[in-house]
Protein backbone atom coordinates (compact mmCIF):
# COMPACT_ATOMS: atom_id res chain seq x y z
CA UNK A 1 0.00 0.00 0.00
CA UNK A 2 1.31 3.43 -0.95
CA UNK A 3 2.00 6.29 1.35
CA UNK A 4 -1.00 8.22 2.60
CA UNK A 5 -1.74 11.88 2.14
CA UNK A 6 -4.53 13.84 3.83
CA UNK A 7 -5.72 16.73 1.69
CA UNK A 8 -7.51 19.39 3.77
CA UNK A 9 -9.17 21.62 1.17
CA UNK A 10 -12.71 22.84 0.53
CA UNK A 11 -12.70 23.50 -3.24
CA UNK A 12 -14.23 20.35 -4.84
CA UNK A 13 -12.52 20.72 -8.22
CA UNK A 14 -9.10 21.33 -6.67
CA UNK A 15 -9.68 18.25 -4.48
CA UNK A 16 -10.56 16.22 -7.56
CA UNK A 17 -7.50 17.35 -9.52
CA UNK A 18 -5.03 16.80 -6.67
CA UNK A 19 -6.56 13.46 -5.80
CA UNK A 20 -6.18 12.32 -9.43
CA UNK A 21 -2.58 13.52 -9.74
CA UNK A 22 -1.41 11.95 -6.47
CA UNK A 23 -3.37 8.71 -6.96
CA UNK A 24 -1.66 8.21 -10.30
CA UNK A 25 1.66 8.60 -8.51
CA UNK A 26 0.76 5.80 -6.12
CA UNK A 27 -0.49 7.81 -3.11
CA UNK A 28 -3.53 6.93 -1.09
CA UNK A 29 -5.44 10.21 -0.93
CA UNK A 30 -7.94 11.01 1.78
CA UNK A 31 -9.74 14.32 2.01
CA UNK A 32 -11.26 16.59 4.63
CA UNK A 33 -13.04 19.90 4.05
CA UNK A 34 -13.97 21.37 7.45
CA UNK A 35 -11.44 23.49 9.33
CA UNK A 36 -13.09 22.94 12.72
CA UNK A 37 -12.48 19.17 12.73
CA UNK A 38 -9.25 19.11 10.71
CA UNK A 39 -6.90 18.58 13.68
CA UNK A 40 -9.00 15.69 14.85
CA UNK A 41 -8.97 14.22 11.30
CA UNK A 42 -5.16 14.35 11.18
CA UNK A 43 -4.98 12.60 14.56
CA UNK A 44 -7.37 9.91 13.43
CA UNK A 45 -5.92 9.24 9.98
CA UNK A 46 -2.21 9.78 10.82
CA UNK A 47 -1.20 10.48 7.20
CA UNK A 48 2.41 10.48 5.99
CA UNK A 49 1.90 14.00 4.74
CA UNK A 50 -0.75 16.71 5.14
CA UNK A 51 -1.69 19.14 2.39
CA UNK A 52 -3.41 22.04 4.11
CA UNK A 53 -5.32 24.93 2.56
CA UNK A 54 -5.29 28.28 4.44
CA UNK A 55 -8.81 29.55 3.78
CA UNK A 56 -11.06 26.85 5.18
CA UNK A 57 -14.57 27.04 6.58
CA UNK A 58 -14.76 27.43 10.38
CA UNK A 59 -11.03 27.57 11.11
CA UNK A 60 -8.02 29.00 9.31
CA UNK A 61 -5.20 26.78 8.07
CA UNK A 62 -2.79 28.83 10.21
CA UNK A 63 -4.68 27.93 13.39
CA UNK A 64 -4.81 24.27 12.37
CA UNK A 65 -1.07 24.28 11.71
CA UNK A 66 -0.34 25.83 15.13
CA UNK A 67 -2.51 23.29 16.91
CA UNK A 68 -0.88 20.39 15.09
CA UNK A 69 2.62 21.61 15.89
CA UNK A 70 1.71 22.05 19.54
CA UNK A 71 0.97 18.32 19.69
CA UNK A 72 4.07 16.11 20.02
CA UNK A 73 2.50 13.53 17.73
CA UNK A 74 2.37 15.97 14.81
CA UNK A 75 5.47 17.96 15.65
CA UNK A 76 7.45 16.61 12.71
CA UNK A 77 4.66 15.50 10.39
CA UNK A 78 5.29 17.00 6.92
CA UNK A 79 2.74 19.70 6.18
CA UNK A 80 2.49 21.40 2.78
CA UNK A 81 0.44 24.55 2.95
CA UNK A 82 -1.50 25.88 -0.03
CA UNK A 83 -2.73 29.44 -0.18
CA UNK A 84 -4.04 32.08 -2.52
CA UNK A 85 -2.53 34.65 -0.14
CA UNK A 86 1.13 34.65 -1.11
CA UNK A 87 2.22 37.81 0.65
CA UNK A 88 5.44 37.77 2.63
CA UNK A 89 3.59 38.24 5.92
CA UNK A 90 1.51 35.11 5.20
CA UNK A 91 4.63 33.14 4.36
CA UNK A 92 6.34 34.44 7.52
CA UNK A 93 3.31 33.52 9.60
CA UNK A 94 3.28 29.99 8.16
CA UNK A 95 6.99 29.54 8.77
CA UNK A 96 6.67 30.84 12.32
CA UNK A 97 3.89 28.30 12.89
CA UNK A 98 6.14 25.48 11.66
CA UNK A 99 5.07 24.74 8.08
CA UNK A 100 7.23 22.28 6.10
CA UNK A 101 6.64 24.08 2.81
CA UNK A 102 4.43 26.94 1.69
CA UNK A 103 3.03 26.92 -1.86
CA UNK A 104 1.13 29.77 -3.50
CA UNK A 105 -1.93 29.18 -5.70
CA UNK A 106 -2.04 28.74 -8.64
CA UNK A 107 0.72 26.11 -8.71
CA UNK A 108 1.65 23.65 -11.44
CA UNK A 109 0.87 19.95 -11.05
CA UNK A 110 4.50 18.94 -11.41
CA UNK A 111 5.58 21.50 -8.81
CA UNK A 112 3.04 20.21 -6.31
CA UNK A 113 3.82 16.55 -7.00
CA UNK A 114 7.55 17.14 -6.71
CA UNK A 115 7.15 18.86 -3.33
CA UNK A 116 4.92 16.11 -1.94
CA UNK A 117 7.53 13.50 -2.94
CA UNK A 118 10.36 15.52 -1.38
CA UNK A 119 8.50 16.11 1.87
CA UNK A 120 7.63 12.42 2.13
CA UNK A 121 11.32 11.63 1.74
CA UNK A 122 12.18 13.87 4.65
CA UNK A 123 13.24 17.06 2.81
CA UNK A 124 11.60 20.28 4.05
CA UNK A 125 11.80 23.99 3.51
CA UNK A 126 15.14 25.10 2.13
CA UNK A 127 16.38 21.57 1.38
CA UNK A 128 17.55 20.62 -2.02
CA UNK B 1 -8.21 99.57 4.26
CA UNK B 2 -9.00 95.91 4.85
CA UNK B 3 -8.86 94.91 8.50
CA UNK B 4 -5.91 92.73 9.34
CA UNK B 5 -6.55 89.34 10.88
CA UNK B 6 -3.84 89.85 13.49
CA UNK B 7 -4.03 91.83 16.71
CA UNK B 8 -0.55 93.40 16.46
CA UNK B 9 -1.21 94.69 12.98
CA UNK B 10 -4.53 96.11 14.10
CA UNK B 11 -2.89 97.95 16.98
CA UNK B 12 -0.42 99.50 14.54
CA UNK B 13 -3.21 100.45 12.12
CA UNK B 14 -5.27 102.03 14.91
CA UNK B 15 -2.30 103.95 16.35
CA UNK B 16 -1.40 105.35 12.94
CA UNK B 17 -5.02 106.35 12.40
CA UNK B 18 -5.03 108.19 15.72
CA UNK B 19 -1.76 109.94 14.82
CA UNK B 20 -0.01 108.57 17.89
CA UNK B 21 3.70 107.90 18.04
CA UNK B 22 4.83 104.43 19.05
CA UNK B 23 6.84 105.87 21.96
CA UNK B 24 3.83 107.84 23.28
CA UNK B 25 1.49 104.88 23.18
CA UNK B 26 4.13 102.66 24.79
CA UNK B 27 4.61 105.16 27.61
CA UNK B 28 0.83 105.41 28.19
CA UNK B 29 0.50 101.66 28.73
CA UNK B 30 3.76 101.31 30.60
CA UNK B 31 5.89 99.30 28.19
CA UNK B 32 9.01 100.10 26.17
CA UNK B 33 8.68 101.34 22.57
CA UNK B 34 10.80 98.37 21.48
CA UNK B 35 8.33 95.94 23.05
CA UNK B 36 5.38 97.72 21.46
CA UNK B 37 7.20 97.48 18.15
CA UNK B 38 7.50 93.72 18.58
CA UNK B 39 3.79 93.51 19.42
CA UNK B 40 2.81 95.60 16.41
CA UNK B 41 4.83 93.32 14.15
CA UNK B 42 3.13 90.26 15.63
CA UNK B 43 6.39 89.03 17.11
CA UNK B 44 5.03 88.89 20.64
CA UNK B 45 1.75 87.38 21.77
CA UNK B 46 -0.51 89.80 23.59
CA UNK B 47 -3.51 89.37 25.82
CA UNK B 48 -4.90 90.11 29.26
CA UNK B 49 -4.47 93.49 30.95
CA UNK B 50 -1.96 94.91 28.43
CA UNK B 51 -4.39 94.36 25.59
CA UNK B 52 -7.19 96.01 27.58
CA UNK B 53 -4.87 98.98 28.36
CA UNK B 54 -3.89 99.36 24.70
CA UNK B 55 -7.54 99.28 23.61
CA UNK B 56 -8.36 101.97 26.19
CA UNK B 57 -5.38 104.12 25.14
CA UNK B 58 -6.43 103.83 21.50
CA UNK B 59 -10.05 104.62 22.41
CA UNK B 60 -11.52 101.46 20.96
CA UNK B 61 -13.46 98.47 22.23
CA UNK B 62 -11.32 95.42 22.93
CA UNK B 63 -13.21 93.54 20.26
CA UNK B 64 -12.00 96.00 17.58
CA UNK B 65 -8.49 94.73 18.18
CA UNK B 66 -9.30 91.11 18.65
CA UNK B 67 -12.61 90.06 17.16
CA UNK B 68 -12.19 87.65 14.33
CA UNK B 69 -8.45 87.40 14.96
CA UNK B 70 -7.67 84.38 12.94
CA UNK B 71 -7.17 81.64 15.49
CA UNK B 72 -7.88 78.85 12.98
CA UNK B 73 -5.18 80.30 10.69
CA UNK B 74 -2.64 80.30 13.50
CA UNK B 75 -3.59 76.80 14.60
CA UNK B 76 -3.41 75.69 10.99
CA UNK B 77 0.09 77.11 10.63
CA UNK B 78 1.25 75.52 13.87
CA UNK B 79 -0.20 72.21 12.81
CA UNK B 80 1.41 72.45 9.36
CA UNK B 81 4.78 73.14 11.02
CA UNK B 82 4.30 70.20 13.36
CA UNK B 83 3.43 67.85 10.49
CA UNK B 84 6.37 69.09 8.43
CA UNK B 85 8.76 68.36 11.29
CA UNK B 86 7.27 64.89 11.80
CA UNK B 87 7.56 64.06 8.09
CA UNK B 88 11.06 65.35 7.47
CA UNK B 89 12.69 63.87 10.53
CA UNK B 90 13.04 60.10 10.10
CA UNK B 91 14.18 57.97 13.03
CA UNK B 92 15.57 60.63 15.33
CA UNK B 93 17.48 62.58 12.68
CA UNK B 94 17.17 66.32 13.03
CA UNK B 95 16.09 68.09 9.86
CA UNK B 96 18.58 70.64 8.49
CA UNK B 97 15.99 73.43 8.51
CA UNK B 98 12.79 73.32 10.49
CA UNK B 99 9.85 75.70 10.27
CA UNK B 100 10.16 78.52 12.81
CA UNK B 101 6.90 77.63 14.57
CA UNK B 102 7.38 80.32 17.22
CA UNK B 103 7.30 82.97 14.45
CA UNK B 104 4.06 81.77 12.86
CA UNK B 105 2.19 84.89 13.97
CA UNK B 106 4.81 87.16 12.46
CA UNK B 107 4.71 85.15 9.25
CA UNK B 108 0.91 85.38 9.06
CA UNK B 109 1.09 89.11 9.72
CA UNK B 110 3.69 89.84 7.07
CA UNK B 111 2.56 87.36 4.43
CA UNK B 112 -1.16 86.67 4.98
CA UNK B 113 -1.62 85.24 1.48
CA UNK B 114 1.23 82.79 1.86
CA UNK B 115 -0.02 81.84 5.33
CA UNK B 116 -3.47 81.05 3.95
CA UNK B 117 -1.83 79.02 1.19
CA UNK B 118 0.25 76.99 3.68
CA UNK B 119 -2.88 76.18 5.70
CA UNK B 120 -4.84 75.31 2.55
CA UNK B 121 -2.01 72.99 1.45
CA UNK B 122 -1.96 71.43 4.91
CA UNK B 123 -5.70 70.75 4.62
CA UNK B 124 -5.24 69.28 1.15
CA UNK B 125 -2.39 67.02 2.31
CA UNK B 126 -4.52 65.84 5.22
CA UNK B 127 -7.41 64.96 2.90
CA UNK B 128 -5.07 63.13 0.49
CA UNK B 129 -3.43 61.23 3.32
CA UNK B 130 -6.82 60.12 4.54
CA UNK B 131 -7.71 58.93 1.06
CA UNK B 132 -4.50 56.91 0.83
CA UNK B 133 -5.17 55.50 4.27
CA UNK B 134 -8.72 54.56 3.26
CA UNK B 135 -7.50 52.90 0.04
CA UNK B 136 -4.76 51.02 1.89
CA UNK B 137 -7.25 49.93 4.46
CA UNK B 138 -9.62 48.81 1.74
CA UNK B 139 -6.93 46.79 -0.04
CA UNK B 140 -5.76 45.19 3.19
CA UNK B 141 -9.03 44.57 4.97
CA UNK B 142 -11.94 44.86 2.58
CA UNK B 143 -13.69 41.51 2.96
CA UNK B 144 -15.29 41.70 -0.49
CA UNK B 145 -11.97 42.34 -2.21
CA UNK B 146 -10.24 39.62 -0.21
CA UNK B 147 -12.99 37.07 -0.90
CA UNK B 148 -13.12 37.98 -4.60
CA UNK B 149 -9.38 37.61 -5.07
CA UNK B 150 -9.41 34.33 -3.19
CA UNK B 151 -12.27 33.06 -5.34
CA UNK B 152 -10.49 34.03 -8.58
CA UNK B 153 -7.17 32.48 -7.51
CA UNK B 154 -8.81 29.27 -6.29
CA UNK B 155 -10.71 28.91 -9.56
CA UNK B 156 -7.56 29.58 -11.59
CA UNK B 157 -5.76 26.91 -9.53
CA UNK B 158 -8.50 24.38 -10.26
CA UNK B 159 -8.45 25.23 -13.99
CA UNK B 160 -4.68 25.06 -14.18
CA UNK B 161 -4.48 21.68 -12.44
CA UNK B 162 -7.36 20.21 -14.42
CA UNK B 163 -6.01 21.49 -17.75
CA UNK B 164 -2.57 20.12 -16.81
CA UNK B 165 -4.07 16.70 -16.16
CA UNK B 166 -5.89 16.66 -19.50
CA UNK B 167 -2.91 17.97 -21.38
CA UNK B 168 0.10 16.26 -19.86
CA UNK B 169 -0.77 13.11 -17.94
CA UNK B 170 -1.11 10.59 -20.78
CA UNK B 171 -4.07 8.28 -21.22
CA UNK B 172 -7.10 9.08 -19.06
CA UNK B 173 -10.35 7.10 -18.71
CA UNK B 174 -13.24 8.48 -20.73
CA UNK B 175 -15.24 8.85 -17.54
CA UNK B 176 -12.48 10.92 -15.87
CA UNK B 177 -11.98 12.91 -19.04
CA UNK B 178 -15.68 13.83 -19.11
CA UNK B 179 -15.53 14.72 -15.45
CA UNK B 180 -12.53 17.02 -15.91
CA UNK B 181 -14.09 18.66 -18.98
CA UNK B 182 -17.20 19.39 -16.94
CA UNK B 183 -15.04 20.79 -14.11
CA UNK B 184 -13.18 22.99 -16.58
CA UNK B 185 -16.44 24.34 -17.95
CA UNK B 186 -17.83 25.03 -14.47
CA UNK B 187 -14.63 26.68 -13.30
CA UNK B 188 -14.39 28.85 -16.41
CA UNK B 189 -17.94 30.07 -15.69
CA UNK B 190 -17.00 30.82 -12.08
CA UNK B 191 -13.86 32.61 -13.20
CA UNK B 192 -15.81 34.79 -15.64
CA UNK B 193 -18.34 35.76 -12.97
CA UNK B 194 -15.68 36.34 -10.33
CA UNK B 195 -13.58 38.51 -12.65
CA UNK B 196 -16.57 40.59 -13.69
CA UNK B 197 -17.57 41.17 -10.08
CA UNK B 198 -14.02 42.18 -9.24
CA UNK B 199 -13.76 44.61 -12.16
CA UNK B 200 -17.14 46.20 -11.29
CA UNK B 201 -16.02 46.59 -7.72
CA UNK B 202 -12.69 48.18 -8.66
CA UNK B 203 -14.54 50.51 -11.04
CA UNK B 204 -16.82 51.63 -8.22
CA UNK B 205 -13.79 52.31 -6.02
CA UNK B 206 -12.38 54.56 -8.74
CA UNK B 207 -15.67 56.43 -9.10
CA UNK B 208 -15.93 57.09 -5.38
CA UNK B 209 -12.38 58.43 -5.21
CA UNK B 210 -13.50 61.95 -4.36
CA UNK B 211 -15.83 60.82 -1.59
CA UNK B 212 -13.30 58.91 0.41
CA UNK B 213 -13.12 61.49 3.17
CA UNK B 214 -15.25 60.15 5.99
CA UNK B 215 -19.06 60.03 5.75
CA UNK B 216 -19.14 62.04 8.98
CA UNK B 217 -17.24 64.90 7.35
CA UNK B 218 -19.62 64.82 4.42
CA UNK B 219 -22.64 65.02 6.73
CA UNK B 220 -21.07 67.84 8.73
CA UNK B 221 -20.33 69.82 5.58
CA UNK B 222 -23.92 69.27 4.46
CA UNK B 223 -25.29 70.45 7.82
CA UNK B 224 -22.87 73.39 7.96
CA UNK B 225 -24.15 74.55 4.56
CA UNK B 226 -27.60 74.68 6.22
CA UNK B 227 -26.37 76.48 9.34
CA UNK B 228 -26.87 73.20 11.25
CA UNK B 229 -30.64 73.75 11.15
CA UNK B 230 -33.22 71.94 9.02
CA UNK B 231 -36.40 74.06 8.80
CA UNK B 232 -38.26 71.16 7.11
CA UNK B 233 -38.22 69.29 10.41
CA UNK B 234 -40.32 71.99 12.09
CA UNK B 235 -43.28 70.92 9.97
CA UNK B 236 -42.57 67.21 10.24
CA UNK B 237 -41.12 66.93 6.73
CA UNK B 238 -37.82 65.32 5.71
CA UNK B 239 -35.06 67.32 4.02
CA UNK B 240 -33.91 66.15 0.59
CA UNK B 241 -30.72 64.18 1.21
CA UNK B 242 -30.05 63.31 -2.41
CA UNK B 243 -31.04 66.29 -4.58
CA UNK B 244 -28.95 69.30 -5.56
CA UNK B 245 -26.54 70.12 -2.75
CA UNK B 246 -27.35 66.73 -1.20
CA UNK B 247 -25.04 64.03 0.06
CA UNK B 248 -23.03 62.17 -2.54
CA UNK B 249 -22.06 58.95 -0.83
CA UNK B 250 -24.44 56.28 0.38
CA UNK B 251 -22.75 55.91 3.81
CA UNK B 252 -23.08 59.67 4.37
CA UNK B 253 -26.77 59.56 3.42
CA UNK B 254 -27.25 56.66 5.80
CA UNK B 255 -25.59 58.60 8.61
CA UNK B 256 -27.52 61.80 7.82
CA UNK B 257 -30.81 59.93 7.72
CA UNK B 258 -30.21 58.56 11.20
CA UNK B 259 -29.39 62.05 12.48
CA UNK B 260 -32.34 63.67 10.71
CA UNK B 261 -34.86 61.10 11.95
CA UNK B 262 -33.75 61.68 15.51
CA UNK B 263 -33.83 65.46 15.03
CA UNK B 264 -37.31 65.28 13.52
CA UNK B 265 -38.65 63.28 16.48
CA UNK B 266 -37.06 65.83 18.83
CA UNK B 267 -38.53 68.76 16.88
CA UNK B 268 -41.94 67.15 17.28
CA UNK B 269 -41.53 66.80 21.05
CA UNK B 270 -40.00 70.28 21.40
CA UNK B 271 -41.83 72.54 18.92
CA UNK B 272 -40.12 75.80 18.01
CA UNK B 273 -42.84 77.93 19.68
CA UNK B 274 -42.29 76.10 22.97
CA UNK B 275 -38.51 76.39 22.76
CA UNK B 276 -38.71 80.11 21.91
CA UNK B 277 -40.93 80.73 24.92
CA UNK B 278 -38.64 78.80 27.25
CA UNK B 279 -35.54 80.59 25.98
CA UNK B 280 -37.13 83.99 26.52
CA UNK B 281 -37.99 82.93 30.09
CA UNK B 282 -34.99 80.82 31.17
CA UNK B 283 -32.36 81.40 28.51
CA UNK B 284 -30.98 78.45 26.53
CA UNK B 285 -31.11 76.06 29.47
CA UNK B 286 -31.27 72.39 28.43
CA UNK B 287 -32.50 71.33 31.88
CA UNK B 288 -35.53 73.65 31.69
CA UNK B 289 -36.29 72.46 28.17
CA UNK B 290 -35.88 68.78 29.10
CA UNK B 291 -38.23 69.17 32.04
CA UNK B 292 -40.86 71.09 30.09
CA UNK B 293 -40.84 68.66 27.16
CA UNK B 294 -40.35 65.46 29.15
CA UNK B 295 -37.23 64.50 27.21
CA UNK B 296 -33.72 63.61 28.32
CA UNK B 297 -30.98 66.21 28.66
CA UNK B 298 -29.04 65.12 25.59
CA UNK B 299 -32.15 65.46 23.42
CA UNK B 300 -32.71 68.98 24.78
CA UNK B 301 -29.07 69.89 24.01
CA UNK B 302 -29.32 68.56 20.46
CA UNK B 303 -32.55 70.49 19.95
CA UNK B 304 -31.04 73.75 21.23
CA UNK B 305 -28.13 73.30 18.82
CA UNK B 306 -30.29 72.71 15.76
CA UNK B 307 -32.91 75.45 15.95
CA UNK B 308 -33.74 77.40 12.82
CA UNK B 309 -33.14 81.16 12.94
CA UNK B 310 -35.43 83.23 15.17
CA UNK B 311 -35.10 86.52 17.01
CA UNK B 312 -33.57 85.35 20.32
CA UNK B 313 -31.55 82.46 18.98
CA UNK B 314 -28.10 82.36 20.53
CA UNK B 315 -25.06 80.84 18.86
CA UNK B 316 -24.66 77.27 20.08
CA UNK B 317 -22.02 74.64 19.46
CA UNK B 318 -22.42 70.92 19.93
CA UNK B 319 -20.04 68.00 20.25
CA UNK B 320 -21.07 64.38 20.60
CA UNK B 321 -18.77 61.44 21.20
CA UNK B 322 -19.16 57.72 21.65
CA UNK B 323 -17.84 55.62 24.51
CA UNK B 324 -14.37 55.49 22.93
CA UNK B 325 -14.20 59.29 22.94
CA UNK B 326 -14.36 59.50 19.14
CA UNK B 327 -16.26 62.59 18.04
CA UNK B 328 -19.36 61.61 16.11
CA UNK B 329 -20.81 65.11 15.67
CA UNK B 330 -19.16 68.52 15.57
CA UNK B 331 -20.94 71.84 15.34
CA UNK B 332 -18.19 74.42 15.83
CA UNK B 333 -18.47 77.99 17.07
CA UNK B 334 -16.14 80.91 16.55
CA UNK B 335 -13.39 80.32 19.14
CA UNK B 336 -14.39 76.71 19.87
CA UNK B 337 -13.78 74.37 16.97
CA UNK B 338 -13.59 70.65 17.74
CA UNK B 339 -10.62 69.15 15.86
CA UNK B 340 -11.36 67.60 12.47
CA UNK B 341 -8.83 64.83 12.89
CA UNK B 342 -7.37 63.19 15.95
CA UNK B 343 -8.43 63.41 19.55
CA UNK B 344 -9.71 66.53 21.29
CA UNK B 345 -8.84 68.01 24.68
CA UNK B 346 -9.57 65.51 27.49
CA UNK B 347 -10.52 68.39 29.79
CA UNK B 348 -13.67 69.14 27.84
CA UNK B 349 -16.78 68.59 29.97
CA UNK B 350 -17.81 66.16 27.21
CA UNK B 351 -15.13 63.72 28.33
CA UNK B 352 -15.57 64.49 32.02
CA UNK B 353 -19.22 63.48 31.52
CA UNK B 354 -18.10 60.22 29.93
CA UNK B 355 -16.40 59.33 33.20
CA UNK B 356 -19.65 59.74 35.13
CA UNK B 357 -22.59 58.56 33.02
CA UNK B 358 -25.96 60.17 33.80
CA UNK B 359 -24.38 62.94 35.90
CA UNK B 360 -25.11 66.30 34.27
CA UNK B 361 -22.18 68.71 34.13
CA UNK B 362 -22.35 72.50 33.77
CA UNK B 363 -19.03 74.34 33.56
CA UNK B 364 -17.67 77.61 32.34
CA UNK B 365 -14.74 76.76 30.11
CA UNK B 366 -12.06 78.99 28.64
CA UNK B 367 -10.69 78.18 25.21
CA UNK B 368 -7.27 79.49 24.40
CA UNK B 369 -6.97 82.14 21.77
CA UNK B 370 -6.43 85.82 21.33
CA UNK B 371 -8.19 86.78 23.46
CA UNK B 372 -9.23 83.65 25.35
CA UNK B 373 -12.90 82.88 24.82
CA UNK B 374 -15.27 81.66 27.51
CA UNK B 375 -18.23 79.37 27.01
CA UNK B 376 -20.89 77.89 29.20
CA UNK B 377 -20.80 74.15 28.56
CA UNK B 378 -23.47 71.61 29.47
CA UNK B 379 -22.59 67.93 29.16
CA UNK B 380 -24.04 64.55 29.92
CA UNK B 381 -23.24 60.94 29.02
CA UNK B 382 -26.22 58.67 28.59
CA UNK B 383 -26.48 54.99 27.73
CA UNK B 384 -28.17 54.26 24.43
CA UNK B 385 -31.39 52.28 24.65
CA UNK B 386 -30.27 48.63 24.91
CA UNK B 387 -31.61 46.14 22.38
CA UNK B 388 -31.68 43.27 24.87
CA UNK B 389 -30.49 42.27 28.33
CA UNK B 390 -27.42 40.65 26.76
CA UNK B 391 -26.50 43.64 24.58
CA UNK B 392 -23.33 45.53 25.54
CA UNK B 393 -23.83 48.95 27.11
CA UNK B 394 -23.31 51.72 24.57
CA UNK B 395 -22.79 55.25 25.86
CA UNK B 396 -23.01 58.58 24.06
CA UNK B 397 -21.83 61.87 25.55
CA UNK B 398 -23.23 65.21 24.42
CA UNK B 399 -21.91 68.71 25.09
CA UNK B 400 -23.67 71.97 24.28
CA UNK B 401 -21.61 75.16 24.45
CA UNK B 402 -22.71 78.79 24.31
CA UNK B 403 -20.49 81.92 24.27
CA UNK B 404 -20.47 83.30 27.81
CA UNK B 405 -20.55 86.90 26.59
CA UNK B 406 -24.08 86.23 25.32
CA UNK B 407 -25.29 85.08 28.74
CA UNK B 408 -25.75 86.99 31.96
CA UNK B 409 -23.25 84.95 33.94
CA UNK B 410 -20.15 86.18 35.76
CA UNK B 411 -18.26 83.19 37.11
CA UNK B 412 -15.51 83.42 39.71
CA UNK B 413 -12.07 82.71 38.24
CA UNK B 414 -11.80 79.49 40.25
CA UNK B 415 -14.90 78.19 38.53
CA UNK B 416 -13.46 78.56 35.05
CA UNK B 417 -11.99 75.41 33.52
CA UNK B 418 -9.17 76.07 31.06
CA UNK B 419 -9.34 73.83 28.02
CA UNK B 420 -7.78 73.57 24.56
CA UNK B 421 -8.57 72.14 21.15
CA UNK B 422 -6.04 69.33 21.03
CA UNK B 423 -2.66 68.89 22.71
CA UNK B 424 -0.51 69.58 19.64
CA UNK B 425 -1.75 73.13 19.21
CA UNK B 426 -2.43 73.91 22.87
CA UNK B 427 -0.18 76.32 24.76
CA UNK B 428 -1.61 75.59 28.20
CA UNK B 429 1.32 75.16 30.57
CA UNK B 430 1.63 72.34 33.12
CA UNK B 431 -1.52 70.62 31.94
CA UNK B 432 -2.05 67.34 33.76
CA UNK B 433 -4.12 66.01 30.89
CA UNK B 434 -1.44 66.61 28.24
CA UNK B 435 -0.85 63.41 26.25
CA UNK B 436 1.76 64.74 23.82
CA UNK B 437 4.08 67.74 23.72
CA UNK B 438 2.73 70.97 22.35
CA UNK B 439 4.42 72.51 19.40
CA UNK B 440 3.55 76.00 20.57
CA UNK B 441 5.23 75.53 23.94
CA UNK B 442 8.93 75.30 24.54
CA UNK B 443 9.16 72.66 27.24
CA UNK B 444 12.54 71.55 28.56
CA UNK B 445 13.47 68.00 27.69
CA UNK B 446 13.86 65.68 30.64
CA UNK B 447 17.21 64.15 31.53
Amino acid sequence: MGKRVLLIEDEPNIIEAIRFILSRDGWVVETHSDGATAVEAVGRKRPDIVILDVMLPNKSGFDILRELRADAEHESRPILMLTARGQKKDRDMAEAAGVSHFMTKPFSNSEMLEMVRRLANGAGEGDG
Amino acid sequence: MPRSALTGTRIRERRTLEGLKQADLARTVGISPAYLNLIEHNRRRIGGKLLVDLARALGVELSVLTEGADVPLMEGLQDAASNAVARTRPAGRKAAVEPEAERAEEFAGRFPGWAELVVAQRDRITVLERRIEALNDRLAHDPFLSDSLHEVLSTVTAIRSTAGILNGMGEIDREWQARFHRNLYEDSQRLAQGSQALVSYLDSVGQSEDTLSSPLEEVEAWLAARDFALPELERGAMPDLTGEGGLRSAPARQLARKWVLRARAEAEKMPLSMVEELISEHGPDPAALAQAAGVDLAAAMRRLASLPAFENRLPTGLAICDGSGALTYRKPLDGFAPPRFGAACPLWPLYQALLRPMVPIRRVVEQQGQPPRRFLAYAIAQPQRPESFEAPEVVEATMLFIPLERLEISPREAEVQGIGTSCRVCARMNCLARREPSMVLEEPEEG
